[in-house]
């Protein structure tokens, strides 16, 4: 006999969103400054970085609570509300335990479900698609999704692929229930063909990346990506409002938006100021262009997360 | 199966739409890194374009073989689809 029926909600959508970035700013000249053979030239042409932050002083969790403190307050969402927390990220500690449960506990969440999600640079737009569909299937009411990293402590500065471009830091947001859609289907995949293309160090458990391989896959796929998210919520490029796509490097933002042809969009160019911080980078840069007051309450977002996996996640979402 | 000149002419096109190279300065001796000032994630877009315009497979590993304009017009047609 079949079980009860699920009773659902409408729709979901974005109640609002929050961020930190860690104190410690680090330049181009202090990369220099530390022995790195590159100038500054080059990190801006090639990647588009002028400045990242790193987590002198904070843990991850610390960057992780900062932000969901925000996006709690910026959703009008009390803690006590909050039915599950989601943390996407690739750079805990240890592996053992996750830490979406002590999140919650720092917050004053009351044993929420929780789990950590390790989708890499995709992590908070899968982190997002997942928490309305747990919404949606009326398994969840208030859902917060953190994409928070910590790349600083997996990262050789002197490694000539990966050394200059990552970053720490930390987005979250809250999603809840709604009478209409706010978060468009989510558009996923992946080409685990490719899994070697952004790798682990054994030896120095640093990262390690094939820029021309990841440039080729991200350029050469994401667009398709974008354009069908767009169809998929029903929305042509031309009404987006923004387009957030993962800032893992200035010339991918360029060459996907430019595939993308979204000619009323903000485009986010977060990794100017911020590095490269993974599963953090969709969040941080989208909340600060919400903070700016760059998009208007209600207009479509459209995001795209890719990175290590190889795996990729787009979705449009109405802005809080 | 294009012409070695529709081949060189295509190339010309593409380094100018990719890295804004001026038509009269591509020629077959001359370095993508060194004379034309295309860096290796450039070369990335160079090799996808040139894979729709002339139907080839560039795989990233052949790139630090193609170091001159030459050599990809060689390359190109050496392997048709």
């Amino acid at each position: 006999m079949p079980l009860t029926t699920y009773v659902r909600p409408a729709g979901t959508r974005v109640a609002g969103f929050g961020h930190y970035q860690p104190s410690t700013v680090v330049t181009n000249a202090d990369l220099i400054a530390q022995g790195v053979d590159t100038n500054d030239d080059w990190i801006q042409s090639r990647v588009g970085i002028v400045e990242r932050r790193f987590a002198t002083d904070e843990s991850l969790l610390d960057m992780a609570e900062a932000a969901s403190s925000k996006a709690l307050a910026n959703a009008g969402v009390a803690a006590s509300d909050i039915d599950l927390v989601i943390l996407a990220t690739c750079t805990n500690e240890q592996q053992v335990p996750g830490g979406s449960a002590a999140l919650a506990a720092r917050l004053g969440i009351n044993s929420p479900g929780a789990y950590d999600l390790n989708a890499a640079c995709a992590g908070f737009v899968y982190g997002l698609a997942s928490a309305s569909n747990a919404v949606l299937a009326g398994q969840a009411r208030n859902v917060l999704v953190v994409g928070a990293e910590k790349l600083s402590d997996y990262t050789d500065i002197f490694d000539r692929g990966t050394g200059i471009i990552f970053a720490d830091g930390a987005g979250a947001a809250v999603v809840t229930v709604s009478d209409e859609t706010g978060i468009g289907p989510v558009v996923w995949g992946s080409d685990g063909e490719n899994a070697a293309a952004i790798t682990t160090d054994p030896a120095s458990r640093t990262l390690r990346q094939e820029g021309q391989t990841v440039y080729r896959w991200a350029t050469g796929t994401m667009g398709g990506v974008a354009l069908s998210a767009c169809e998929r919520a029903g929305i042509a490029p031309s009404e987006l409002a923004a387009f957030v796509p993962h800032q893992a490097n200035l010339r991918i933002i360029e060459l996907i938006a430019k595939k993308l042809g979204a000619e009323n969009a903000v485009i986010a160019r977060d990794i100017v100021n911020s590095g490269n911080t993974s599963s953090a980078s969709i969040p941080l840069a989208l909340s600060k262009m919400l903070e700016r007051g760059e998009i208007a309450s209600g207009a479509p977002i459209l995001l795209v997360g890719f990175g290590a996996g190889l795996t990729y996640a787009g979705q449009v979402i109405l802005a809080p | 199966m294009a012409t070695t000149e529709e081949i060189l002419a295509g190339m010309a096109e593409i380094l100018n739409e990719v890295a804004d190279v001026a038509p009269e300065d591509v020629s077959v001796e001359k370095s993508f890194t060194d004379d034309l000032d295309v860096d290796s994630l450039s070369m990335v877009e160079v090799a996808m374009a040139a894979e729709e315009k002339f139907g080839v497979k560039i795989p990233d590993e052949e790139l630090p073989n193609l170091k001159t304009v030459g050599d990809a017009v060689s390359y190109i047609e050496k392997n048709p689809s």
